[in-house]
């Protein structure tokens, strides 16, 4: 806890973008494949709506995100900060796009400016191009809804979404660095990535963010819409407005499931804090040892009839418990999703097949 | 961030400070493009090759569970620099003065407060722990080794190139060409921001409120964004009257070369030697 006051200044300015070092490439992997449905909702969206329309509109607002991040704007009181842009970005054009967008900017300060790890791409890309756009959005849409485009609510909106949105970023930043040390340690104890453990990443993380950057983050967004409604208000009706592009925000209610799933997969390997065997999956010699007298015959011998392929979730080429956890969660999540695929597939009568006999 | 940026950050407003971000990003860049127009080793590479050897040893770095080969590796970066022109000055202070200013102040709490038998006693009763200090040396190093390996790519490599070479990591074209023309778009939008806040600051005599710079500030930024949205169509009609569909075509002329077989070969057996000796 002592820490934290000492990294919050540091630990804020490292939360737009990740460095190499700080994540494991397990952690990097899944917040990779995370953000990969999201590419590909934003892609579809771009697709029905705009064709290719889309290729210079994405370019320009990512290239905007990137120059937007050098304006300094001061703060009452004396500070001043960058904005991020990504609530802004969120609320003119919706939160598909500007998710597209600001991933494309986060890539290019990656690959062509060395700013913010290349593994980490898609770490940085969930926190900020993700959870920031998304959060912002709901948050903005649920505060404005059914008001005029000129009204001063749309103002406190943006500068709610903005606000929250950064700050669940770096909530969602500090998670990642915080699960570090508890999934990947050499057999001391040493922690091989980013050091410390919740208790001192999210305060140290969340804490600053609540003060400044996500202050800037809200006073920009709410300013901009604000000179929006005085100069430019056809952009703020971009979204909302039928034919534009309102079918490219519609909220799919699945995302948050989504997100759910993939903390859930991040959090499988808590299960190995937990002493003893899970009540009732106790194997025949812990019974035995469980008080039990004796061991059915036939239970015994069924024990051996079937090895699973991953037993106790672990995938012994890795040498690592914890990783052989998410993975395990990964796959099984995967084959899941391939079984129901299948059964949808075969259950459901197909179009063309239907049509072909008539 | 920068230590010139922030002296005398009191005495200067938000506008030149904000052309002096954008200046630096322009020089930045143009360093980079100079650097990668000199005769070296990695600059005559083919960039695929280059691209999936940073990639490879990316990976190797941030698996190592041993500092020596994560040193190691460093070393490696070190000797291509050489080879290839990148003045060693420069990449050195890049990576350790500028970058882990931020992972040194992180990491230095993790030599106290992180339980583990003690290593050294200091005054005040500070204590360092051996896992503390194992902890610190392992995120700075491999910080500055991953931060070293990415400097070496962008500065070896015209970003054109970087880009075409994102083909053979079956990147969709249309991402690679969102990518360029973000990139060039990039350029655009720094230099309009930069005539912007030029023309206003020539405008300004004395001291403008916080109030009034914020105000300055945000405007900016919402003509920024109307701008780059219009500017987004006039670039869409321009590419379909040359006849653009929808997707790109690409004219693909690199071969590769013995060197590039070689140098790409010896990159693998780097890699793989330096992940057995961390595992």
């Amino acid at each position: 806890m002592l820490a934290s006051p000492v990294l919050s200044p540091v630990y804020s300015n490292v939360a737009m973008h990740i460095p190499d070092g700080y994540l494991s490439p397990m952690t990097s992997l899944v917040l990779f494949l995370l953000v990969l449905p999201f590419w590909h909702r934003g892609v579809q969206r771009l697709r029905q709506t705009m064709n290719a329309r889309s290729v210079p509109l994405i370019a320009l607002v990512a290239a905007f995100s990137f120059v937007i991040m050098m304006f300094n704007v001061p703060l009452p009181g004396g500070t001043t900060g960058h904005a991020v842009g990504g609530a802004l970005a969120a609320i003119v054009l919706g939160p598909e796009v500007a998710s597209i967008a600001i991933s494309i900017a986060l890539i290019i300060q990656a690959l062509f400016f060395g700013d913010g790890g290349i593994l980490a791409v898609g770490a940085n890309c969930f926190n900020m191009a993700v959870v920031l756009p998304y959060a912002s959005y709901a948050i903005y849409r649920a505060v404005s809804r059914q008001v005029p485009i000129s009204s001063r609510r749309r103002v406190l909106a943006a500068a709610l979404g903005g606000h929250i949105g950064l700050t669940l970023a770096a909530f969602f930043t500090a998670v990642e660095f915080g699960i570090q040390p508890l999934l990947f340690h050499a057999a001391d104890g040493t922690p091989l990535y980013a050091p410390y453990p919740l208790s001192v990443a999210i305060p140290a993380m969340v804490l600053p963010h609540l003060a400044v950057a996500s202050v800037v983050e809200g006073v920009v967004t709410a300013l901009v819409v604000a000179y929006l409604q005085r100069a430019n208000q056809p952009m703020l009706e971009l979204v909302e407005k039928p034919g534009v592009m309102a079918e490219a925000s519609r909220f799919g209610k699945l995302r948050a499931l989504w997100i759910g799933l993939g903390v859930l997969i991040i959090a499988t390997p808590l299960g190995l804090l937990a002493p003893g065997t899970a009540w009732g999956e106790w194997s025949s010699r812990e019974l035995a040892h469980r008080g039990l007298g004796f061991v059915p015959e036939r239970l015994a011998k069924l024990e051996t009839l079937w090895g699973a392929p991953l037993a106790r979730y672990d995938l012994p080429a890795l040498g690592n418990t914890s990783l052989g956890y998410v993975l395990s969660a990964i796959l099984g999540i995967a084959l899941v999703a391939v079984v129901i695929w299948l059964f949808t597939w075969l259950l459901t009568p197909r179009q063309a097949a239907v049509q072909a006999e008539d | 961030m920068n230590t010139q940026a922030s002296r005398g950050r009191a005495s200067r407003g938000v506008i030149e400070r904000t052309l002096n971000d954008v200046t630096r990003a322009l020089e930045q860049s143009l360093f980079a493009e100079e650097i990668a127009r000199r005769p070296g080793l990695l600059q005559s590479l083919d960039p695929r090759v280059k691209l999936i050897s940073t990639l490879l040893l990316l990976i190797a770095v941030s698996l190592s569970r041993s500092l020596a080969v994560i040193v190691g590796l460093y070393a490696v970066t070190l000797v291509l620099a050489w080879r290839s022109s990148v003045p060693m000055g420069f990449f050195v202070k890049r990576v350790w003065l500028l970058m882990p200013f931020f992972t040194g102040v992180i990491a230095i709490p993790a030599f106290f407060i992180t339980p583990g038998p003690p290593l050294a006693h200091l005054p005040l009763g500070l204590l360092i722990t051996r896992t503390g200090a194992m902890a610190a040396l392992f995120l700075l190093l491999r910080v500055s080794t991953s931060v070293s390996l990415a400097v070496l790519l962008v500065l070896t490599t015209p970003w054109n190139s970087v880009l075409k070479a994102l083909g053979v990591l079956r990147v969709p074209d249309v991402f690679v060409v969102i990518l360029g023309m973000t990139y060039r778009y990039i350029y655009l939008l720094l230099h309009t921001v930069s005539d912007m806040f030029l023309s206003r600051k020539s405008r300004v005599v004395g001291r403008m409120s916080t109030a009034e710079e914020r105000r300055l500030m945000t405007a900016s930024a919402g003509v920024l964004l109307s701008r780059s949205l219009d500017l987004s169509s006039e670039v869409y009609l321009a590419m379909q009257s040359r006849g653009f569909r929808g997707y790109p075509r690409t004219m693909d002329t690199w071969k590769m070369r013995p060197l590039d077989w070689a140098c790409g070969a010896g990159m693998l057996f780097v890699t793989v030697i330096a992940i057995w000796l961390g595992r």
